[in-house]
């Protein structure tokens, strides 16, 4: 016995680090894992105020640009408001497309991060204001992320610019189906991998979010093909996509709601287990 | 005693809120960054209490973790960074250093950069090997953690040199 309290007197220093390792390499792993520990994210209570005063006083910096979208989205919305003649039809058209119920919530990014592989952002709503795990989030150009936790006044979202993020997009001409991915590399091109090489592509074809998620509606633009490629294990193509968005600069998001979404995950669990 | 005391927890938390405030948003060349709040852990008296320092370093890198949402990656780096802190200190002061009165917020020397040097050189690149976390990204480690290592040194540096005491 006196010998254990001397060795544990003797390698105190050495144990309480083993000790803090651990504790550290366990939030690691966790946080490696896609559904990440709920306590060491910017959603909390602590950060997320700090994140809200310090976006309190960096938002006057970008109102220029803040304008300037929000004014370009006004003009395109007009422009929709213009074309359309005979509100009848419009009611037609959907009940024919089956557009999906969605509702959309406006959010603000106080806190968003780019500079390393596994990207998140913070919003300023949360639970309270409808907020739950896996929305999707847009802006007026492009998408965003997917929503992950949810306090009660704020979410963190993972980025498209996160190695763990995985989205299904199609390409707007051709309607073949793919998925997003990030390889970590540049803030301004993502990937839609598993592209089939039937399909005809070209150099500049819209790329836009396919209809096969629950998270996100069909047609929410993506970016644009800015390069080709045959991936050499799977013969499928490789594209690289340059995004309409840039991530390194977001304001105000929205984060869609969808009504169906509940509908659409109980069936296919329904499905499964039989 | 105390002052030295009163002196640390200053500098944890003003370290802490400038990294957050300030060098976290600094995004060179879109994925350099610097983390010159490891200043607190090259900082720390050199025979102080040394569980002291790795409860500080766990508590320091777990803050910064909570803030910029990456698991426990800064906390391992830290705590890592105050456990061989000694062994930086031989290293670069030689053997007898516990008896030398070290004061490292001075003029530069060649031993004091070297310490610096090779304590943000362990803290960088365990926190991007963490951060990746796949063998598959080993040359972006290495590049990232040396493009990242300059820029925290040359913060590290313009610091000391804004904190040093004056002598007249």
């Amino acid at each position: 016995m006196q010998q254990i309290f001397n060795f544990i007197y003797k390698n105190s220093n050495r144990l309480l680090f083993l000790l803090l390792l651990g504790i550290s390499l366990f939030l690691t792993i966790q946080s490696h894992s896609y559904h990440r520990s709920k306590v060491i994210s910017s959603a909390n209570f602590l950060s997320g105020g700090v994140y809200q005063r310090i976006n309190n006083v960096s938002e006057y910096l970008s109102l220029r640009t803040q304008n300037d979208m929000l004014a370009q989205e006004n003009a395109k919305l007009r422009s929709f408001l213009l074309d359309i003649k005979d509100t009848t039809a419009l009611a037609k058209l959907d009940s024919v497309k089956g557009m999906r119920e969605t509702d959309i919530i406006v959010s603000k990014v106080i806190h968003n991060s780019f500079n390393v592989h596994e990207n998140f952002l913070t919003l300023n709503s949360g639970a309270n204001h409808g907020v739950k795990s896996d929305m999707g989030v847009i802006n007026s150009i492009g998408i965003v992320g997917i929503i992950d936790n949810v306090s009660p006044n704020y979410a963190t979202v993972i980025s498209i610019l996160n190695i763990k993020s995985q989205i299904n997009a199609k390409i707007k001409k051709s309607n073949h189906f793919g998925s997003l991915v990030w390889d970590g590399k540049s803030t301004g091109f993502v990937q839609l991998i598993d592209v089939p090489r039937l399909a005809a592509i070209r150099k500049g074809d819209t790329i836009v979010t396919g209809g096969q998620s629950v998270i996100f509606p069909e047609n929410i633009n993506i970016g644009t093909i800015d390069r080709i490629y045959v991936d050499n294990q799977t013969h499928y193509y490789t594209l690289s996509v340059k995004l309409f968005n840039d991530m390194t600069n977001l304001g105000h998001v929205y984060i869609i709601k969808s009504k169906d979404r509940e509908e659409i995950i109980n069936l296919e669990k329904g499905h499964k287990n039989e | 005693m105390n002052s030295v005391l009163i002196v640390n927890i200053f500098r944890f938390l003003l370290l802490l809120a400038v990294q957050i405030v300030i060098f976290n948003n600094m995004n060179f060349l879109g994925y350099i960054s610097p983390f010159p709040y490891i200043l607190f852990i090259i900082l720390y008296p050199v025979n102080s209490n040394k569980y002291g320092l790795l409860l500080a370093s766990f508590f320091l890198g777990l803050t910064i973790d909570v803030f910029i949402n990456s698991g426990g990656i800064h906390t391992a780096a830290c705590i890592i960074l105050a456990y061989y802190r000694p062994y930086l200190f031989k290293f670069s002061f030689g053997l007898s250093y516990e008896y030398q009165t070290i004061k490292l917020n001075d003029v530069l020397t060649p031993e004091r950069f070297s310490f610096i040097l090779f304590s943000v050189l362990l803290h960088h690149f365990i926190l991007f090997a963490f951060e990746a976390f796949k063998f598959s990204f080993i040359l972006d480690v290495l590049i990232r953690t040396l493009l990242s290592t300059v820029f925290t040194i040359i913060l590290c540096i313009i610091i000391i040199y804004l904190i040093k005491p004056n002598r007249r």
